[in-house]
């Protein structure tokens, strides 16, 4: 393994070590950040939303936007999948039906980063409770 | 490859190993292949969470779904309902014990809401045996910054105006230790670190070592820096493998990266760290018999001053640092001493690690800021007293310390109002008595410790210690007079007044506080000849009622020493001059015929 010789060196290493776990720091105060949950049962899975989640993962990291991207059960919208939850701070909670790879962009593209809605809303009639 | 898109966080300390958590590891790895998820989740090993009541502990990111009690078994239900389905599996949550809720979030748990990790940062949340965790947690940088950019003058100052204290014990100023040993001339210094942790019931150093070994390297490469010092030595017990082990990687890891050695950071700071292994005194925790244990020489204290800073470790200046106070450093350095002055109270500022044990439900390893009331530490975060007891009595010091009582429990936590009440902050151990527990026998047990850890140098200590066992114990078989209570006392004082070190000069506390809080408890002893919690077992008796007992025969047959008689379908006896007390009739009769009294 190469040595640190600089001060610089570890704050270039420290960067670059840091992805490996802000998995877990982003965990610890989600409430901050945008927030994305995969629909993750049969259904959704048959319809691709593995790779719409791995999709998801990486363009947020490319990005550079701070987020948690966890996987849940069945919505229920299963006529709808691969569905998403998207709730960016201190902001009602969106869900996303017929989610490709494509779609997926364009929420982080446009919904994500610029605030505007895009085709694919699942209008809620359901209340969740904690 | 890819990022991993979730990671499993499994605590490797050694409590959670004990309950076989490297099988949970392997059986986890083992899952995750089978469901082809081995290359999106990643499994740590870390160190300490602290809630060792409810380990092993497993902790799933990013949705931050804290299992306990997990077993080898569960790992493959794991990873299929919580990795492939989304489902949390139920049965593994930690369920409130007020609302009987299933808490899934660590954050909402009553054990974790009112606490602040400083120097448990780290522990249970990276790998300690990669230092490349620690590094992008900010490690080192810490020590970069002030190599690059500061002189010891101004490092120690952050020290010294940050309030932090050591530690271990005595609560000394830190930030005036360092500075007595960078004034110190000399050709040579040294940095002792010391983890001879010692107190029954405290396993702070030994968790942080575990967790987090590269925030002690680091602080201790700090102090390096500030008393001009090139060599640092840690002074563990032999008793501690796991902690050994994780200190080795660590210091080979961080040599192989240069962040200690030669020439760190290319600024031409040399520091190297060394592992001294103790054999376990308790006495080496004092720093002069521990310098003399690392010497080679017998681990016997020598009278202060010479303070350490002068003429410690090969007659040269030394400083010691108990392994809580370094953790505390690198934080201290890259926030600032405001930031950390901020926390705790006006003399006892920042966090303490304590160890809660005994009758309390959440057993484990906390850190709260200073001034939290014990009320809160036992009844919020410990979950109260087991089994729904009264609390009697909170052990706090180890043996060096005293008790504190039902009337202490609402006065904010530190140095200064610990030692009013008569006990003392020690390393941290808090054990918990209900109550069951008897006071004389309480005090009698660390009697019996500081015994045993005598190191006989000094008579009072070594002579004095035992006479205070024996009168205890003559208490506790109900054959003293209540003048003896006063000549133990009388005793207690003078040890403490007269011995040699820390040891002895602290050893009574435990009888004298017990004495004080719970004197009713020693009369009775001494008067009436009972224990009123029942434990001390030449003061009880058991007795048949004859009006219950039908004659059975069934106490007579499981007593082991025959001390009971009676023919059958006739009230029975049992002869006190013989009987051992052991309880085994009493377990047994079925119609509630024996009692203790």
């Amino acid at each position: 393994m190469a040595k640190v010789k600089t001060l610089a060196d570890l704050r270039k290493m420290k960067d670059e070590l840091r992805s490996k776990i802000s998995l877990r720091e982003n965990s610890d105060n989600p409430e901050s950040m945008v927030q994305i949950k995969v629909s993750m049962a049969t259904c959704g899975i048959a319809s691709g939303a593995k790779e719409v989640m791995n999709h998801l993962i990486n363009e947020l990291d490319i990005e550079n936007i701070p987020s948690v991207v966890t996987q849940t059960g069945c919505m229920g919208y299963c006529y709808a999948e691969p569905t998403i939850e998207v709730i960016k701070p201190g902001e009602q909670p969106l869900v996303f039906g017929d989610v490709t790879l494509k779609k997926a962009s364009e929420i982080i593209e446009k919904y994500i980063k610029g605030g505007e809605l895009v085709d694919g809303i699942i209008p809620d009639s359901y209340e969740t409770i904690e | 490859m890819g990022k991993y898109k979730s990671h499993i966080l499994v605590c490797a300390g050694t409590g959670c190993r004990a309950s076989d958590c490297e099988g949970i590891v392997s059986n986890l790895e083992s899952a995750l292949e089978e469901n082809n998820l081995n290359e999106d989740v990643q499994v740590v090993r870390t160190g300490c969470f602290g809630f060792c009541e409810k380990g092993p502990v497993v902790k799933m990111v990013p949705d931050n779904t804290f299992y306990v009690e997990v077993t080898p078994d569960d790992a493959g239900e794991l990873v299929l309902e919580h990795l492939v389905k989304g489902r949390k599996v139920e049965r593994l949550l930690y369920i409130d014990p007020d609302t009987k809720e299933r808490i899934s979030d660590s954050k909402h748990m009553g054990f974790y809401k009112k606490q602040y990790r400083i120097a448990l940062r780290n522990c249970g949340f990276i790998d300690p045996e990669n230092i490349d965790e620690y590094i992008a947690r900010d490690g080192y940088a810490a020590m970069g910054k002030i190599l690059e950019s500061m002189t010891p003058e101004e490092a120690t100052a952050i020290i010294k105006e940050s309030g932090l204290r050591g530690r271990g014990g005595g609560g000394f100023p830190t930030g005036l230790k360092w500075e007595f040993t960078r004034k110190a001339q000399a050709d040579k210094k040294y940095v002792v670190c010391n983890a001879d942790e010692g107190d029954p019931g405290a396993f702070m150093d030994r968790s942080i070592l575990e967790g987090d070994p590269h925030s002690v390297l680091e602080a201790m490469a700090i102090c390096g820096f500030c008393i001009g010092a090139d060599t640092g030595l840690i002074y563990i017990r032999a008793e501690y493998p796991l902690a050994i082990n994780r200190l080795k990687t660590a210091i080979n890891q961080a040599r192989e990266y240069g962040l200690i050695g030669k020439d760190i950071l290319g600024t031409g700071f040399n520091f190297d760290v060394e592992i001294r292994l103790g054999a376990g005194a308790f006495v080496c925790g004092e720093e002069t018999a521990l310098i003399h244990s690392m010497e080679g020489l017998r681990g016997e204290p020598t009278v202060k001053p010479p303070f350490p800073a002068e003429k410690g470790y090969n007659g040269k200046p030394t400083n010691v640092n108990n392994v809580e106070t370094f953790a505390n450093v690198p934080p201290i350095i890259l926030k600032g001493s405001k930031w950390f002055s901020e926390i705790g109270t006006e003399k006892s500022k920042g966090t303490k690690v304590f160890a809660l044990a005994g009758k309390v439900n959440n057993v484990g390893l906390i850190e709260v800021p200073m001034g939290i009331s014990l009320r809160e530490v036992i009844f919020d975060i410990g979950g109260g007293i087991k089994g729904g007891k009264k609390f009697k009595a909170v052990q706090t010091g180890g043996p060096s310390g005293g008790c504190l009582t039902e009337k202490h429990l609402d006065i904010p936590i530190d140095y200064e109002n610990l030692l009013q009440c008569g006990s003392m902050m020690g390393s941290g151990g808090m054990i918990v008595m209900d109550e069951d527990d008897c006071m004389v026998s309480m005090a009698k047990f660390y009697l019996d410790f500081t015994v045993e850890e005598s190191c006989g140098k000094c008579a009072p200590c070594r002579i004095g210690n035992k006479r205070l066992y024996e009168m205890l114990d003559k208490i506790s078989l109900g054959k003293s007079t209540e003048e003896d209570l006063g000549m133990l006392r009388n005793l207690a004082n003078v040890i403490k007044d007269t011995s040699l070190c820390g040891l002895g000069q602290t050893s009574p506390n435990p009888v004298l506080s017990t004495m004080d809080n719970f004197q009713e408890e020693y009369l009775a002893h001494v008067v009436d000849g009972k224990c009123p919690a029942g434990q001390c077992k030449a003061l009880m008796h058991y007795i048949i009622d004859s009006h219950l007992c039908v004659g059975c025969t069934l106490c007579n047959r499981v007593c082991p020493v025959d001390a009971i008689s009676g023919e059958k379908k006739t009230p029975h006896v049992i002869d006190s001059s013989i009987c051992i007390k052991c309880g085994a009739c009493l377990e047994k009769c079925k119609f509630g015929a024996i009692s203790v009294q």
